[in-house]
């Protein structure tokens, strides 16, 4: 085997191995243990972006672990979908990882590193995975490490929403094994690409119990994804969160909205009887309503941190809307805009952490507070995130919505898509707007004599990165929209998938 | 009675047994609810291989009918990430009702009584 072919195992080795080690120096040098961490995140981006360079020609890797052949061992696989699912979350943790060091917050317990580098193995693997119980396993492996980051820190606050976010997320994983046994009965194999074509051969009297798998599968995912109805534990917990944790977070919902893109067409596709498609019509209707809901609670709350929040859901709406058109242009302007939307969350999150240490007790409320340092700056900040998040030129959220507007043109329900999509960027700006002028350009007294401690410019650097690189995305639109799109096309054609996984024969 | 029957109508009476108790407002209600919901879904997953009695686990040529070794596979490690899972909300919900003051899931103030061993509720508990 040839250096590229054992990189693919790269993105899961990495932290896998940075974890431990990190977690046994941590203890006596804590320098050493955040220099290790930061190392692996930046490794990770390098193996992430060799492995996007070596997908842009279509060829599909796989990686058997332990050499056992599939579909009997469990197979990593790399096509242009993973690569740039790889390449966004190394890229968003080691802006997440930078900021959570520049700020100190990684001092605030003892194991945010070691938790850190766990979250990324969970969700490098189940980018990864070519194997369905093992997407369940990295699932279990992103979440357990969730619940550590998210109460990171402590406090009443956070142990209240711990609570609820542990207990909805232990319900979906049962959720899901049940999912998985039925398909495992049905089929009799867990390897996805086996299972797309054995679905084929399921009798007429079986459809129903596998309409039953994939709708439970797939819920399951949009609980991941926190559509509607299953996104009420949402926004109370990433608004909690700590500023550094919650913007890989803002990676966690694209999660289950990558799992339902990568197992849909794949098991659930064309060949799968009356099963076909069976999750399809419910995905549309769930994902308007999402993003109306989304962008309805940033009209609505109150702090930043929480408007970021139901940011992340609308965008996962307007996202799963173009998704659930199922056709290659639709998907490609999907991926686009997925990339995009999670960095802009990312950078939302980002900007109320650098909003709420400079206003001591005022923090992120949306409430005019007295005079801040870099005001001016800050204010810009907020405005370019905001930008982004809602889809206004010229950052590449514009660019996104609008090849998803151009995409769903031709559907039958383009009326609702379009109105949704149109109305929720309207409330959204007016919703940032409101926050945004009682923060920056409203002044009151302050009530108590508390100073922020200590500020330094430092904070700002994570979020005008995060700021940078939606810009590169604007720039290099035309390069990543044709990567986006080949990589649709790639996810549309599973008997590709196939001969890569199983071999020719 | 079919060993089919007994054991579907067990995983039901589990799984009515785990959501109701799931959805009661107490956070160590919810986790035996949790327990039993995961009970139950072990159990599914190790009947997806087919419900057979005294066969060989391991495939050979000469034996025509084996056990399905794979779902024993999964049941274990689906044992294992419940088991772990499940003790982290044990964990996690005692922790938050000593600093919180209150068991509910919702994390409003508990209506009667509840609190009376507490130290003091203003104060957010004080711990050993």
């Amino acid at each position: 085997m040839s250096l590229i072919a054992h990189l693919a195992s790269a993105p899961v080795v990495i932290p896998a191995l940075a974890a431990p080690i990190a977690l046994l120096v941590m203890r006596r040098r804590h320098g050493l243990g955040v220099g290790i961490s930061l190392a692996s995140c930046t490794a990770m981006v390098v193996a992430a972006l060799v492995l996007l360079a070596a997908s842009a020609d279509g060829t599909i890797r796989t990686y058997e672990i332990g050499s056992w052949p599939a579909p009997f061992g469990i197979v990593l696989v790399v096509d242009r979908l993973s690569a740039i699912m790889l390449t966004l979350a190394a890229s968003l943790s080691l802006l997440a990882m930078v900021h959570g060091v520049l700020t100190r917050a990684d001092r605030k317990g003892w194991h945010f590193h070691p938790l850190f580098q766990f979250q990324m193995l969970g969700l490098n693997g189940a980018f990864l995975t070519g194997d369905l119980f093992n997407l369940f396993v990295f699932f279990e492996v992103l979440l357990i490490a969730s619940y550590g980051l998210m109460l990171h820190g402590q406090g009443p606050a956070r142990l209240k929403a711990g609570v609820q976010y542990v207990i909805v997320n232990i319900v979906g994983s049962s959720l899901f094994l049940i999912a998985l046994g039925l398909l495992y009965a049905l089929t009799g194999t867990l390897n996805m690409a086996d299972m797309g074509l054995r679905v084929a051969a399921i009798g007429p009297e079986d459809q129903g119990l596998l309409r039953v798998a994939a709708l439970l599968l797939v819920s399951v995912f949009a609980l991941k994804a926190a559509l509607v109805p299953l996104h009420l534990w949402l926004p109370r917990t990433y608004a909690v969160s700590t500023p550094a944790v919650a913007a890989l977070f803002a990676l966690m919902t694209k999660v289950g909205v990558y799992s339902i893109i990568r197992v849909v067409p794949q098991v659930f596709g064309d060949n799968a009887g009356a099963a076909a498609w069976a999750p399809a019509p419910y995905l549309l209707p769930a994902a308007i309503v999402t993003a109306v809901i989304g962008f309805a609670g940033v009209f609505v709350a109150r702090s930043l941190s929480g408007q970021a929040a139901y940011a992340v859901i609308g965008s996962t709406g307007t996202l799963m809307i173009a998704v659930a058109a199922w056709q290659v242009d639709a998907l490609g302007a999907a991926l686009y805009y997925l990339v995009h939307s999670t960095i802009a969350g990312a950078a939302l999150f980002l900007v109320a952490d650098v909003v709420a240490r400079r206003r001591a007790s005022f923090v992120d409320k949306a409430s005019p507070g007295p005079l801040f340092a870099q005001r001016q700056t800050v204010g810009l900040l907020f405005m370019a995130a905001a930008i982004a998040a809602t889809g206004l030129p010229p950052l590449s959220g514009f660019i996104g919505k609008l090849l998803i507007l151009e995409a769903v043109a031709d559907a039958p329900w383009w009326g609702w898509a379009w109105g949704a999509i149109l109305a929720t960027t309207l409330i959204g700006v007016i919703g940032f707007a409101r926050t945004g002028s009682a923060i920056f350009w409203k002044e009151a007294a302050p009530t108590d004599g508390a100073e922020p401690s200590s500020i330094k410019r430092a904070d700002m650097i994570a979020p005008v990165a995060a700021i940078a690189l939606l810009a590169a995305l604007s720039i290099g639109a035309g390069w990543a929209t044709a990567y986006a799109n080949a990589a649709a096309a790639q996810v549309f054609d599973p008997a590709a998938g196939v001969r890569a996984v199983l071999g020719e024969g | 009675m079919t060993l089919e029957f007994l054991v579907a109508s067990a995983i039901g009476v589990l799984v009515a047994g785990g959501i109701y108790m799931a959805l009661r407002g107490r956070t160590f209600q919810v986790v035996l609810g949790l327990t039993l919901f995961s009970y139950a879904v072990n159990l599914f997953l190790f009947a997806s291989g087919r419900l057979t009695v005294n066969r060989p686990p391991i495939w050979s040529k000469d034996i025509v009918e084996y056990a399905d070794p794979l779902p024993q596979a999964l049941v274990l490690t689906a044992i294992v990430i419940t088991f772990g899972m499940t003790a982290f909300a044990v964990v996690l919900a005692l922790r938050s009702f000593l600093e919180s003051g209150s068991d509910q899931v919702d994390g409003d103030p508990c209506e009667s009584g509840l609190n009376d061993n507490l130290p003091s509720d203003d104060s957010g508990g004080e711990r050993p």
